[in-house]
């Protein structure tokens, strides 16, 4: 039975236009809306993969402003047990700061007596960036870590884990209890049902503090690089715009034949 | 002061995203410039160095080092770094480079930059690097004894240094401790080509991205491709999802390119695509949305779906 934890970050969609607040220290969310990363989303669907096949639970963790309860809740509504809330203001928060609020809040479960054999964080924040919340947080917790990963498979006290690689698909294989990072790809992300949805509803949510002092993100300010100016030629709409493509094609001669 | 840079090695050579990184921080004029071969430094790497004006290669021969641990990789950068002085450590911004940097970052409790695009100051270190996938870039101040940053892919043109260096080559004398090989690649399902020259080299790409729908999606693409005597390209979202092996992955983590006609169909052109195709000498955009950013920076575009518009095309050119 392995109990896996899944750290997700509540982040502007990064799918949408990149709107600053006017201090330019933040990406302002409220118009494209809040949500969870595609990485989380993959470490949360490969959580419920673990849970299923050994009988384990899934505790889906945020370090954040109270509103990060919504993507805890998205992550049980498809398949998570319960989950935490780490409240704290992610503006003060560095990569160090948060993998210390996770390990502290792992370190209260524990006391509890519930130890999770496996942490899952994504690969890379899809707002800042940093690339290094899960290995920092190894390293608090004195676990190995994987990063990158896109499936994988516990059995008994062993991660089978895989990733690519510069040649290849890489395979490593850890004693557990580890730390992995998630990249999307693997698997497929899960939609809610509308079980999935009542039981989010209801579904425990605890929430603690983090007490230690924030060493910060060293930020000084945001921008939106410019476009450099370009006029493009549109050659034409759909199928109509064929013949005008080609067209091009012989122009820049490279249409042989 | 001291710089050293972490080069990685591909198929012999010192990677493309290693070379930009040594000529990134040797423009720094940041003091010496010392690089690190993770495995022993072979003949053709060590004179990449030198012509990128390294003055000390440090490599380490350490047999537990011959499948890839992070740990374990971290673990030399450090040595590296002690053996060196090193105030600043640059890795390539590729999914090692930025894991290897992490794992320094946490055993020396370091701040660290993930894909810096520029410098503003040295002392204090004042960085650019992009955040939300590149669609804005962040000031950032990077305090500590020694700084790590990583250099986001294509950001600089690899160059050669004014005068070479001696890249003299330094063995690292350290054993690496069995807790740094806990994670540890034990085997490799190898790709059947991880080439990249056809790609690199073509004169046209015809590229595709999310666009294309599903590994079913590219039968097209294909056909175009070699009709117009060309390689393919895809965007990260294609490789990541398993459509396309990663070798054909243009951009920032992928190859870059510089054919006289880029084909884009169904790319959005992100900034990191874009780090990769740029120097292209003419770019077509074919794409349902006239707003994508492929679309505005291209030199020509068709609006509309690449599933009508390529078959009209192949049609069209008998
Ligand atoms: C650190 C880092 C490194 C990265 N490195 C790379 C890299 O090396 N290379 C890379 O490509 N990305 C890279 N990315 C990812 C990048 O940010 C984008 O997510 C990715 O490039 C988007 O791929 P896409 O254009 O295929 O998909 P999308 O952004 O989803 O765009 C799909 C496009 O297809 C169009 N479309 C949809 N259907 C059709 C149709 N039927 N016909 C025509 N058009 C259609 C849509 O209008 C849209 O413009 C990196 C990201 C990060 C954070």
């Amino acid at each position: 039975m392995t109990d896996v934890l899944v750290c997700v970050k509540r982040v502007p969609d990064p799918t949408g236009e990149v709107v600053l607040t006017p201090d330019g220290m933040r990406v302002d969310g409220r118009y494209a809306g809040y949500t969870t990363s595609a990485h989380e989303e993959a470490a949360i669907a490969l959580a419920v993969q673990v849970a299923e096949s050994t009988g384990g639970s899934v505790t889906v963790l945020s370090v954040g402003a109270a509103e990060s309860v919504e993507q805890i809740r998205a992550g049980i509504a498809v398949g998570a047990t319960d989950g935490i809330l780490v409240e704290a203001d992610p503006d003060l928060l560095g990569p160090a700061d948060v993998a210390a609020a996770v390990a502290e809040a792992l370190r209260v479960r524990e006391e509890a007596g519930r130890t999770y054999g496996l942490v899952l964080l994504g690969n890379d924040a899809a707002d800042t960036g940093d690339f290094q919340v899960g290995v920092r947080l190894a390293y608090l917790l004195g676990r190995p870590v994987v990063a990158g990963v896109q499936t994988l498979e516990v059995d008994g006290d062993v991660a089978t884990l895989r990733g690519e690689g510069p040649e290849g698909t890489e395979v490593y294989e850890v004693a557990l209890p580890a730390v992995a990072t998630v990249l999307e790809g693997g698997v497929s992300p899960k939609y809610p049902s509308v079980v999935g949805r009542m039981k989010a509803k209801k579904a425990e949510v605890e929430t603690l503090g983090w007490t230690g002092s924030p060493v910060g993100a060293g930020r000084e300010a945001l921008t939106v690089p410019e476009p450099p100016p370009n006029e493009v030629t549109v050659i034409g709409e759909g199928t109509a715009a064929a013949p005008g493509l080609v067209a091009v094609l012989r122009e820049l001669k490279v249409v042989h034949g | 002061m001291s710089v050293v840079v972490l080069v990685e090695v591909e198929e012999g050579r010192a990677s493309l995203v290693s070379r930009e990184a040594l000529t990134f921080a040797r423009s720094l004029g940041a003091g010496d410039l010392h690089a690190v071969v993770v495995g022993p430094a072979p003949e053709a790497v060590v004179a990449d160095c030198r012509d990128a004006g390294v003055a000390v290669v440090h490599e380490a021969g350490d047999p537990a080092l011959e499948r890839y641990a992070a740990a374990a990789w971290a673990a030399v950068v450090e040595a590296a770094g002690r053996a060196a002085r090193a105030d600043l450590v640059v890795a390539p911004g590729t999914g090692r480079g930025n894991e290897v940097l992490a794992h320094v970052a946490a055993r020396r409790n370091l701040r660290m930059a993930a894909n810096v695009v520029a410098v503003e100051s040295l002392a204090p270190l004042v960085v650019q690097r992009q955040v939300v996938g590149g669609a804005a870039l962040e000031r950032a101040t990077v305090d500590g004894r020694v700084r790590l940053l990583t250099m986001a892919g294509h950001a600089v043109e690899p160059s050669a240094a004014d005068a070479p260096g001696a890249a003299r080559v330094a063995p690292l004398a350290l054993t690496i401790d069995p807790q740094d090989l806990r994670a540890q690649v034990v085997r490799v399902e190898k790709r059947e080509s991880g080439d990249t020259s056809g790609l690199t080299a073509a004169k046209v790409v015809v590229g595709a991205g999310r666009g294309a729908g599903g590994p079913d999606g590219f039968a097209a693409v294909d056909r175009l491709a070699e009709r117009l005597g060309g390689a393919v390209g895809v965007s990260r979202v294609v490789t990541s999802l398993g459509w396309r092996p990663h070798h054909e992955q243009v951009g920032q983590t992928g190859s870059r390119i510089a054919p006289d006609l880029y084909l884009a169909c169904g790319i959005s052109g992100s900034i990191q695509h874009w780090a990769g195709c740029a120097s292209s000498r003419t770019i077509i955009a074919v794409n349902t949305d006239p707003d994508a950013p492929m679309v505005t920076k291209a030199d020509y575009a068709v609006i509309g779906d690449m599933h009508e518009v390529l078959p009209a095309v192949l049609e069209e050119l008998g």
